[in-house]
Parts: structure tokens; C-alpha cells; sequence
């Protein structure tokens, strides 16, 4: 396990997961440097499919078969536990999702805006008083 | 290495390919509606790659639920709020070294990890083993997933099932009931 | 929307096979891939396919919200319902051998249960969800875009 990165075994058995690490930190990225709302989501979404990726591929055994009972009796399955975790999670996911877009939606209507610095420089201006920000009585 | 590893590494890295692009044309990309566009492209490709994982179940609801729904909702929010993304006024440097230094340590953490696809990690040998031998004889269902779903761990589906509807209730506090905004419109601009 | 000819004649009809498509995912889904969570899923999109084309208020006549509303909440009680029972009949909330004389007819009976209880309350809340977005008045108007 402990074999040189340059081995070919050790490579197709653990590059998945360093896709996965690819694809979780672009999530992120997207999420902390883009001020705009929906894009912030778009980033959740990636970052949360990535991990739905790790955890499916923790299951999966070579030459095994979806985790559906077949004749066969020497039939090999993949592990059945992480499809149903994440398949509640997707779903859950989803519910969230669509939580924080009608979020963006109320925010847009007071605020006028679905962009982060324009929010807080509202806000800062709200707070320390040089009069009220646009839109902000909608809603 | 068997030749199942190898027929299994292309179609992955094949996969990957276009999940990484994906995700930088996401990143780079400002309007918002080729985003959204594509975020259900991303969403497409991974169901893809959770059937090449054997978890034909999920990549259903991948399919269903981020190609479909999510990708319907984001439209309805660019609809009620703004296209086009403003450019980022602060310096990409902290976000990029935050995730750099994030990915480093991951994928530390996965040379640790038990190779892929190997029949003998403690992911397949512990808890998996016996649900697979106990669902036929105790339920009858040939697909596994819906067995430990519905039954073994029906709790769980009992309390997801409580989250859509709360999702719901809370999507209708915030956005309001449909039907009754659009006759009060002329009233509620006073609120 | 009247002017879209073709979208109004294919969506008519792909509408029946996604219903149906749907049905099949729900009751099948002890067998293949599928159960409530996804045919719920299909079963909305069916519905906002017809809201996409024939417009929200088109959708709302035919599934008005407050019945959605009222569905997305019976679906719950089909689920939790079946736990009440089971502890009824004597076994363990949501244990469902007590259902029938044979354990594994009982299992069959109680997951088809939950899952069709699962799949009214994700069809309706996706709807709900759905509309709420869609009836909510756009401050962009339609030649905006």
C-alpha cells in the first residue's frame, strides 16, 4: 500500500479518488471565491456529487454486479449500504437545494442583488446608517 | 492488476475527463444560465459514472433529481433574479491556497486508502456480507438497496421522507403559496 | 406560449409514457432499480413538463396546490402510519412481520407500503416546489431573456 506513486497498480486503484479530491476542491473553490449566489450552489452541488462519488466507489468490487439478486449463486455483489446512504442523501440534497434557491430569490427581492460584496456593502450601509439601500422595502 | 481493473480505469478516466472539464467550464463560465446548464451536465455524467460503480439505483436518482429537478429550479431562480455573473472584485489567491492546501491533505489521506475495487476492504467484508445473505431469505426483494432502504433501515427513509416535506413547507413560507400571490398582487407592495 | 405547435404535440405525447414510466418505476422497484424517491421524481416531471409548456396556471387547474399540499403530507402518514400499525398488530414500529401470517409476505407488503407512501410525498412536495418557483411573480419579463 505503501508502494511508489510511479506503480501502475497503485495508480488505477487509487486515482479515482484523487479525482474525486480534483473535483470536491473545484466545488469548493467555486463556493469561496464566486460572489454570486447561484453559483455558490452550483459549487455545493459539485462539492456534495463528489463526495456521493467517494463513498459509491468505496463500494464497488471488481467483476461484482449492481446489488440486485440474480440466479447465479456465485454471483458477486457490490456493496449495497453506500447507494442506500447516498441515495437518501441525493434526495435530501435536493430538498436543501431548493431551500437555499428560494433563499436567493427572497434575498434578490430585498436586496435587489444576488451578489455577495454588493449584500454586505448594503448591509454595512444599513448598519451604519447613510441612508437605506434600493429595493430594500419589496418583499 | 486484473483486466476488469483496467476496462473499469478507462471508462472512469474517460468519465472524469469530462467531469473536470465540466466543472473549470462551471468555474470559469459567468452567465449564469450556461452554468445552470451545465451543472446538469455535470449531474448527468456522474449518474454515468455511478452505473460504471455497480450503483444502478443512485444513478437513477442522480439522473432524476440533478439533471432533472435541480437543474428545472435553478432555471425558475435566474428567472426571478439576474443572467449574467458580476466579475469577482477580490483576489482568487486566499480560495486557491485554501484549496490547495484542502486537496493536499485529502489526498494524503488517500494513501491510506484500501486500493479500488478490492473485495477484501473492511467497507466489504464487515456489515455488507450479511444484508446481502439475510434480504432474500428475510424479505424477499431481489433489489438489495430497496430492501435495506425500506425495511432494514426504515427510520432513516422514515426521517428523509419527513425532510422533503419540511423542504416544502419551508419553500412555501419563503416564496408563498401559489395561487393566493398572484390574486393579492396589487395589495403587496404595501407589506 | 401558443405559437410552440411542435413542443405542445411532442409533450402531449411524452406526458402519458413518463406517467406511466413512473407507475412502473414505483411498483417495480423491488425488482430493479427504482422505489418512491425516483418514480416520485418522474411522476412531478411529468407534471412540470406540461407546466413548462401549457404554462403554471394550466398545472394549477389540474393538481390545484392545496390538494399537493395535502398529498405531500398524507405520503408522511402512509409511512409513519405503517410503523403505527405494525406496533399494533404487536411487533416493533415499522416491523413489518406482523403484517401477515408470513414474515417475508410481510416485508414485501410493508416496503411496497412505505414506498408508495415515500413516492406521494416526493411527487407532491417536487411539484409544490416547483410551482412555487414558477407562480412566484418575475420581477424579468419574458422578452428579457
Amino acid at each position: 500500500m505503501q508502494a511508489s506513486i510511479l506503480d501502475l497498480d497503485y495508480v488505477l486503484g487509487h486515482y479515482n479518488y484523487w479525482m474525486f479530491v480534483i473535483l470536491m476542491m473545484t466545488g469548493l473553490y467555486i463556493t469561496v471565491s464566486r460572489g454570486n449566489l447561484i453559483k455558490k450552489i452550483v459549487g455545493l452541488n459539485i462539492f456534495q456529487t463528489s463526495v456521493f462519488m467517494l463513498y459509491i466507489s468505496m463500494g464497488k468490487i471488481i467483476g461484482g454486479t449492481a446489488p440486485i439478486l440474480v440466479d447465479n449463486p456465485d454471483a458477486v455483489y457490490s456493496n449495497p449500504l453506500p447507494h442506500v446512504l447516498i441515495l437518501t442523501a441525493i434526495v435530501v440534497g435536493i430538498a436543501t437545494t431548493a431551500l437555499a434557491l428560494a433563499l436567493v430569490v427572497r434575498i434578490r427581492e430585498t436586496y435587489g442583488t444576488v451578489e455577495e460584496d454588493d449584500i454586505l456593502a448594503m448591509e454595512h450601509e444599513m448598519e451604519f446608517g447613510s441612508g437605506l439601500p434600493q429595493g430594500g422595502d419589496r418583499g | 492488476m486484473s483486466p476488469g481493473l483496467v476496462g473499469i480505469a478507462i471508462i472512469d478516466i474517460l468519465l472524469f475527463t469530462f467531469l473536470v472539464v465540466t466543472a473549470i467550464a462551471i468555474l470559469r463560465l459567468r452567465n449564469l444560465f450556461g452554468v445552470v446548464m451545465l451543472a446538469g451536465v455535470f449531474s448527468l455524467l456522474s449518474a454515468a459514472l455511478f452505473v460504471t460503480l455497480d450503483a444502478v439505483d443512485v444513478a437513477f436518482t442522480e439522473a432524476a433529481v440533478g439533471a432533472g429537478i435541480s437543474t428545472v429550479l435553478m432555471l425558475g431562480t435566474i428567472a426571478l433574479t439576474f443572467r449574467e455573473e458580476k466579475k469577482p472584485s477580490h483576489s482568487a489567491l486566499l480560495p486557491i491556497l485554501v484549496c490547495a492546501v484542502a486537496g493536499a491533505a485529502l489526498i494524503y489521506g488517500t494513501r491510506d486508502m484500501p486500493a479500488f475495487g478490492a473485495p477484501d476492504t473492511p467497507v466489504q467484508t464487515h456489515v455488507a456480507p450479511d444484508y446481502i445473505a439475510r434480504t432474500p431469505v428475510e424479505t424477499g426483494v431481489p433489489n438489495i438497496v430497496t430492501a435495506v432502504l425500506a425495511s432494514y433501515r426504515g427510520y432513516d427513509t422514515l426521517g428523509e421522507t419527513a425532510v422533503i416535506f419540511t423542504a416544502a413547507i419551508a419553500v412555501l413560507l419563503l416564496l408563498g403559496a401559489s395561487g393566493k400571490r398572484r390574486e393579492s398582487k396589487d395589495s403587496e407592495g404595501k407589506e | 406560449m401558443e405559437h410552440h405547435s411542435i413542443l405542445r404535440v411532442i409533450s402531449k405525447l411524452l406526458i402519458p409514457p413518463i406517467i406511466l414510466y413512473a407507475l412502473y418505476v414505483q411498483w417495480h422497484g423491488d425488482y430493479g432499480p427504482g422505489g418512491g424517491f425516483q418514480a416520485g421524481v418522474v411522476f412531478a416531471v411529468a407534471f412540470i413538463l406540461y407546466s413548462l409548456v401549457y404554462g403554471v396556471d394550466a398545472l394549477t387547474k389540474i393538481v390545484p396546490p392545496r390538494l399537493l399540499h395535502a398529498f405531500a403530507g398524507i405520503g408522511v402518514l402512509i409511512y409513519a402510519g405503517t410503523g403505527i400499525v405494525t406496533m399494533l398488530l404487536g411487533d416493533a414500529f415499522l416491523g413489518y412481520n406482523a403484517l401477515a401470517h408470513d414474515p417475508v409476505h410481510a416485508q414485501e407488503w410493508g416496503i411496497i407500503i412505505v414506498e408508495f407512501g415515500v413516492g406521494v410525498t416526493v411527487a407532491s412536495v417536487m411539484m409544490t416546489i416547483f410551482i412555487a418557483f414558477a407562480s412566484h411573480n418575475p420581477p424579468l419579463k419574458d422578452q428579457d431573456w
